[in-house]
């Protein structure tokens, strides 16, 4: 099995969690570093990705000043997303060219881990035809934007609301999908998930379906 | 000097176009052998393409935001003089582009500036000149629709036949279906596709959407609509066949055990009012089993196997007409008699049409009775999103040669027998894994525990 570092981050803010990924990518693709998974929180943050459209973000710089939420442009794919307090973000930074040279299988084996780590918690999560990210019958538990830099070498990941105050999403419309809600563990579960069990969760389903085995630092 | 094609790569199986999102060069720039020099998007991912090879970008045909297939020249690259003319394909390795069967092969008089002779197109096979007149969507759509593209005119770059060009050749009807279908695989359907439809929509064509040939009709014909129910089943039916590769395997059981419990019992069970029937100690014996053989108790989901944690029968009803299936949930926590019930149950609400909806869901197997009628054996279809269902043939008195457990002498005795055939998803249950689970399944019904 190909070792993974777990690395548990804490809270990061998002600027920084940009500068580490770009770090890494580079050490992994000079072989420097293994496939690395980057376990954090971001403070408030709305990002745009590059297939962004500026008026999914509903809240104005005013409204965005009094919440203390950040605006960033970035690199990945996909539409707005909301991140902050109580979502795990997962930046797997993997180099794909030995085993899985595919970008849709690699989007499908995101979701796959997602629908695990939800199945692990009884949630009943799906795939949405043509909607990338994972749903459960109430809305979107988890969204997905990846890059993928030369030689094969992914950054960015998945956003999974496990406590998040859901309330911040209605400052944006997720991923440019406009009818559709979005959810969390603890929504789901009608009770308090710590994030440390989440993370465990995320972190076996990763070694799952990824076929990695987690480096205990 | 050479020029070298940037091709839009291959980025994955299912991937047919991507976007051009950004040029990280512009027209003039140096650029370095896999260095980085556009990005683009495909669904949620974005992706930075290196060049093939080092030079100096000369000109860019694809602008941003404009989405191509995959195999289109998005750019020209000119190397210094000499460096390397049969660069494309080496040059690529390391790309993502590297498994790109467009990349491949270049086409070989695309440029105003010639390669060497030995590298024109003059020795490429007719195979490889097709691969390069066209892209993997071509192909498909070529495919789908039996049409040599040597036989379509390209417009697109050096001749390449382009997606435009297939769907208007076929809309021409020039692509008049030949009288034998070019593809042996019953997945090609009469049904036509819908011109425009990409790759990923024939997916869900074949999947998602179940289309019945239509027939001529006759003088003395009379013509009904399907109701709900038979449209369900024709469309679960043609389902399951397409999706799971069916094999079917078969054993012979003796019920002489069991006609001993059900005579040892009768009055018992009569002065309860429980209903123990054949079908009872099949499936109580089944529940048991499945326990054992996770594989027969699955569904193959994606590129995974899902190994249920209940076993949920699911018990087919003949409604005459139609069929229905409810289930008997957690079947192995229930005891003979508990089964027998259920299913008694759930059978005369099925006929009755008082079955909640939770009761015709969530089936991890499936036990059918064709014997019921008289069948000798059936070829039962798997219900999808299970790997097994066994049928049950008629149980009959037959002659049979067995061995005088006395005398051990070989004699004729007239048992009750019948045959169980399993038919089973050749994808994920094996011949063997079949077999030992019939075996066990034998076992169990021919030495019937007196205490189930």
């Amino acid at each position: 099995m190909r070792p993974l570092d777990v690395r548990r981050l804490g809270v990061v803010s998002y600027a920084d969690g940009l500068d580490l990924q770009a770090e890494l990518v580079v050490a992994r693709r000079a072989g420097d570093i293994p496939d690395t998974l980057l376990l954090l929180e971001h403070p408030h943050v709305i990002t745009l990705g590059s297939g962004s459209r500026h008026e999914h973000v509903l809240a104005d710089a005013d409204e965005r000043a009094a919440r203390g939420i950040e605006l960033f442009e970035t690199g990945r794919g996909g539409d707005v997303t909301y991140h902050g307090p109580g979502q795990l973000v997962a930046y797997p930074v993997l180099d794909l060219k030995p085993d899985r040279k595919d970008l849709h299988r690699y989007l499908r084996d995101l979701e796959s881990m997602l629908i695990r780590v939800a199945g692990a918690f009884t949630i009943d999560a799906l795939r949405s035809e043509g909607l990338t990210g994972v749903w459960t019958d109430v809305g979107k538990l988890a969204a997905i934007g990846v890059r993928v830099s030369s030689g094969w070498i992914t950054s960015h990941g998945v956003a999974l609301n496990v406590s998040t105050d859901l309330d911040y999403f209605q400052t944006i419309v997720p991923c440019g999908i406009a009818d559709r809600e979005v959810t969390s563990l603890e929504r789901e579960l009608g009770r308090s998930v710590p994030m440390d069990e989440a993370s465990e969760a995320l972190v076996e389903a990763f070694c799952g379906v990824f076929e990695r085995e987690a480096i205990v630092a | 000097m050479a020029r070298i094609e940037v091709p839009m790569p291959q980025m994955g199986e299912s991937i047919a176009e991507g976007t051009v999102s950004q040029w990280m060069k512009q027209v003039g720039d140096a650029v370095e052998r896999d260095e980085p020099i556009l990005e683009i998007s495909t669904d949620k991912v974005d992706a930075e393409i290196p060049a093939p090879s080092s030079g100096t970008l000369v000109e860019i045909v694809v602008p941003e935001g404009e989405t191509v297939e995959v195999g289109t020249i998005v750019a020209y690259i000119e190397t210094e003089a000499g460096a390397a003319v049969a660069a494309p394909a080496a040059a690529a390795a390391d790309a993502p582009a590297a498994e790109a069967p467009a990349a491949r092969t270049a086409p070989p008089v695309a440029a105003p500036v010639v390669e060497t002779p030995a590298a024109s197109g003059g020795d490429q096979s007719a195979e490889e000149r097709l691969r390069t007149r066209s892209t993997p969507v071509v192909r498909k759509i070529a495919e789908e629709h039996g049409i040599d593209i040597v036989s379509v005119s390209g417009s697109g770059h050096a001749g390449r036949v382009t997606k435009q060009d297939i769907l208007d050749f076929i809309e021409s009807g020039a692509s008049a279906p030949p009288a034998v279908p070019a593809a042996p695989a019953p997945a090609a359907p009469a049904a036509p596709v819908a011109p425009s439809a990409a790759p990923s929509d024939l997916w869900k064509q074949f999947y998602g959407e179940v289309k019945h040939p239509e027939y001529p009709v006759r003088a003395a014909d009379r013509v009904e609509g399907m109701d709900r129910m038979r449209r369900l089943t024709a469309e679960h039916m043609v389902l399951a066949k397409r999706v799971t590769p069916h094999v079917h395997s078969f054993i012979e059981i003796d019920f002489s055990s069991i006609d001993r419990i059900r005579a040892a019992n009768k009055a018992r069970w009569a002065a309860q009012g429980a209903r123990v029937s054949y079908t009872a100690f099949v499936a109580w014996a089944v529940s048991r089993v499945l326990r054992e053989f996770p594989m027969v108790n699955s569904a193959v989901s994606g590129n995974n196997v899902i190994f249920r944690g209940n076993v949920n029968l699911g018990m087919a009803v003949d409604l005459n007409p139609g069929l229905i299936v409810p289930v008997v949930h957690d079947a192995d926590h229930l005891g003979l008699i508990g089964v027998g019930n259920k299913i008694v149950d759930v059978a005369t609400r099925a006929r009755d049409k008082k079955l909640m909806p939770d009761e015709i869901q969530g089936a991890t197997f499936t036990i059918t009775n064709p014997g019921v009628l008289g069948t000798l054996v059936g070829l039962p279809v798997i219900p999808k999103g299970t790997s097994a269902i066994l049928g049950t043939g008629a149980i009959e008195k037959k002659v049979v040669v067995v061995t005088d457990p006395e005398t051990g002498a070989d004699v004729m005795a007239i048992r009750k027998r019948s045959l169980f055939s399993l038919g089973y998803d050749h994808r994920i249950v094996d011949g063997a894994d079949a077999a030992r689970f019939l075996a066990a399944l034998k076992v169990m019904l021919e030495d019937f525990p007196e205490d189930a």
